[in-house]
């Protein structure tokens, strides 16, 4: 801390430290760089010394709002303005009541002895290992919901692979690599023996998770997160929402190892888990506010919803439209498809049927375990063209996709590593 | 890539240009780019730390262009380098011109050069990418080196750049290690497609560039478009300011409304207008796809809404 009084050492540091336990990462490299940049400008200008934390401390537009607001509750006066208003991280609105079914959820896993646990039943569900990937998620009892829950942490998603644009070695096939050849025949006095190539290097494809967590999804939401969780856990390059009347981006929160933490940090994010449902708008949310960021890529859109939507159908077509647009590969899981008789004729998922290439059920184990089977099945090429798949024909689903259900298997795209 | 402007000035004026906020501010203003206290600061402080500056922002609000300004106010060369998917050290740093070597190689085989298969690594088969560039030329005098949307590169080159941001030195195994005597001004560009590495932007000063305040950007247009009458400027930003609040795939950037403002400009030449200095909503309809650049939002816009934010911007 060079050239700074004893009193304006200790706001600085205290002011670091303030920022760090609000969640931003201002470590001693950062507070050293603020330290030094006070001795550079006027410290009894306040806007100068806001501009010049600001420079060296926040690191994320998404940090500003949080900034601000420290930094004017530290230096004293109002918050500073800034161009535009951001809404302020939830994590910090004191205001903000959870009443959520995950937070209940939650509260029921934390004390194992109020939990609801039916020995006889436990035993029932251990043994009959295969009527419970069957069994429908919302006729479990808690028993049999850990044991899918454990369960689902062993299932791996190999999402397919695509050709990236680095280039690394190959052993056959490929072009050729000039460097590598020249070095090798200097090496050999000049003597050109074997031609070295390259090929392009294969990469997973990001998967975006957009989950429904409205109340006409509450029985399957709980599971659905905790599987999410483990989607997380294990691939890097996940990209998790949740929506029900707004949208929320939960992914850094589903990054914590311990799935309990995880989804209490979750639940802190979600104000509106199990009220009502605007899909259009929440796409709409996700198109402006995320798509470009995490869609790139080849990006494959996992869509969970049982398609009940209160908005308009057309804003939920022109978002899907969208989010087509620039997606690999969307596919939409619904778990009322399990349900025999059911038909998509909600307005809102008819309306978001056409833009979706795999429309999948989602309501026991095995359907996660088709799921799992399809994602490392995706075509390499887009669109509509390869496996269109609309599962299953048991339901009047054939009415409103027919003709369209593909059955072709493209084996051709299994990436060699 | 521009070169070093004749008649360059003593070391110590350059200095004086970035000897605190306001005195960077009238540079920068001198060559054309507006810029409000915040980013001010900023660069006056990833100047005075020597650290890179990491700007973030949509797409046209003046991230590249700040730093072909900054090449200029400090006069300096600006060495650009363009990031995309797969760029590695041969595209970023240097690489060896093998079909050189290779003809070499076969003239040493014949006999008919003397070619010792040693000198196949000399200064003459090396070419120099923008990054061993921006290194060699900082010998002088810093160069501003722009690296352009980094967010395209992927994470193998962000790696890379850490290493070279840390010491400003490139190891080339035939070679030895190359170190740059100053350390260049180091600009970072993000559109945001991706979200950058933490470890990377750890060693920048970052800093978000949101669209300009009014006041700003009428300044932007007044220096950009000189023929534009004072009234119609005004209509024009606003109506631009106006747009930006509505909920548009793409909003309109600087570059655009500076494109829509030249646009105007001819427009208004053609002939008297019915009110001096009135914007009508058929001209907005006409011109509309220079301040949109997709179709839903131009459709959405045309027409009624466009009218009406004419109306409530004016």
């Amino acid at each position: 801390m060079t050239g700074l009084g004893g009193g304006l050492g200790h706001d600085v540091v205290g002011f670091a430290r303030a920022l760090r336990d609000a969640g931003l990462p201002v470590g001693i490299a950062e507070t050293e760089a603020f330290a030094q940049a006070m001795s550079w400008i006027d410290p009894l200008v306040r806007r100068e010394t806001y501009l010049a934390a600001r420079a060296t401390l926040v690191r994320r537009r998404e940090d500003l709002a949080v900034f601000d607001e420290l930094f004017a509750t530290w230096f004293g006066g109002p918050a500073p303005a800034r161009g535009q208003p951001a809404p302020l991280a939830p994590r910090h609105d004191p205001h903000r009541v959870f009443r959520t079914a995950l937070v209940s959820y939650m509260a029921e896993r934390a004390e194992p002895a109020a939990r609801e646990v039916d020995v006889p039943e436990h035993q029932k569900a251990a043994s009959g290992h295969e009527l419970l990937q069957r069994k429908d998620f919302a006729d479990c009892t808690p028993a049999e919901l850990e044991a899918i829950a454990r369960a689902m942490r062993e299932l791996r998603l190999d999402l397919t692979l695509r050709r990236s644009r680095r280039l690394i070695r190959s052993r056959r096939g490929g072009r050729l690599d000039l460097p590598r050849i020249v070095r090798d025949a200097a090496r050999r006095g000049g003597a050109v023996l074997a031609l070295a190539r390259r090929r392009p290097k294969l990469r997973r494809r990001p998967l975006v998770v957009i989950a429904d967590i409205s109340g006409s999804m509450e029985l399957y939401a709980r599971i659905l997160l905790q599987f999410l969780h483990g989607v997380t856990q294990r691939h890097a390059r996940t990209e998790t929402f949740v929506f029900g009347t707004r949208l929320t981006r939960i992914t850094g929160q589903l990054q914590i190892r311990r799935v309990d933490a995880a989804l209490a940090h979750a639940g802190r994010e979600i104000v509106d888990f199990a009220g009502g449902t605007r899909i259009g708008d929440c796409l709409h949310a996700f198109d402006r506010q995320h798509a470009r960021r995490v869609l790139g890529r080849g990006a494959v859109v996992l869509i969970i919803s049982d398609g009940w939507d209160t908005g308009d159908p057309a804003r939920l077509d022109a978002a899907m439209r969208h989010l087509a647009r620039r997606a690999h590969r969307i596919v939409w899981l619904n778990p009322l498809l399990g349900r025999a008789g059911y038909a998509p004729e909600v307005r809102g998922m008819a309306a978001a049927l056409r833009h979706v290439d795999d429309f999948l059920p989602v309501h026991d184990l095995r359907s996660l375990y088709e799921l799992a089977d399809r994602l490392a099945r995706i075509p390499r090429r887009k669109g509509r063209s390869g496996a269109r798949s609309v599962v299953p024909a048991r339901s009047g689903l054939a009415a409103v996709h027919a003709g369209e259900v593909g059955s072709r298997q493209p084996s051709e795209d299994r990436g060699t590593r | 890539m521009s070169e070093r402007p004749s008649g360059s000035r003593a070391p110590a004026e350059l200095a004086a240009r970035a000897a605190s906020p306001a005195a960077l501010t009238a540079a920068l203003a001198g060559s054309g780019y507006i810029v409000d206290d915040a980013l001010a600061m900023t660069v006056f402080l990833a100047l005075r730390m020597q650290r890179p500056l990491f700007l973030e922002g949509a797409p046209g609000v003046g991230k590249t262009l700040l730093a072909s300004v900054l090449a200029e106010v400090f006069e300096t060369r600006l060495i650009r380098l363009s990031c995309y998917e797969g760029l590695d050290l041969a595209q970023a740093a240097y690489e060896w011109n093998y079909p050189r070597q290779l003809l070499a190689l076969q003239a040493h085989q014949r006999g008919d050069a003397g070619a010792e298969l040693g000198d196949l690594y000399r200064d003459a088969f090396l070419m120099r990418r923008p990054l061993l560039q921006a290194i060699d030329a900082a010998a002088e005098r810093p160069p501003v080196l722009l690296i352009d949307e980094i967010d395209r590169a992927d994470e193998e080159f962000e790696s890379f750049l850490l290493e070279l941001l840390g010491e400003f030195q490139i190891t080339i195994p035939e070679l030895g290690t190359l170190r740059a005597r100053h350390r260049p001004i180091v600009v970072l560009t993000s559109n945001r497609t991706r979200d950058v590495h933490d470890a990377l932007k750890r060693r920048c000063l970052y800093h978000w560039i949101d669209y300009p305040a009014f006041a700003t950007e009428i300044e932007i247009v007044r220096r950009k478009v000189p023929g534009l009458a004072d009234q119609l400027r005004r209509r024009v930003v606003a109506f631009v300011q106006r747009l930006r609040r509505e909920d548009l795939s793409k909003l309109p950037g600087v570059a655009e409304t500076v494109d829509w403002a030249e646009a105007i400009a001819h427009v208004a030449a053609l002939g008297p207008p019915a009110a001096p200095g009135a914007l009508d909503p058929a001209t907005v309809d006409a011109t509309l796809g220079l301040l949109l650049k997709y179709h839903d939002d131009i459709e959405r816009v045309r027409g009624a809404l466009a009218a009406q934010l004419l109306a409530e911007s004016a």
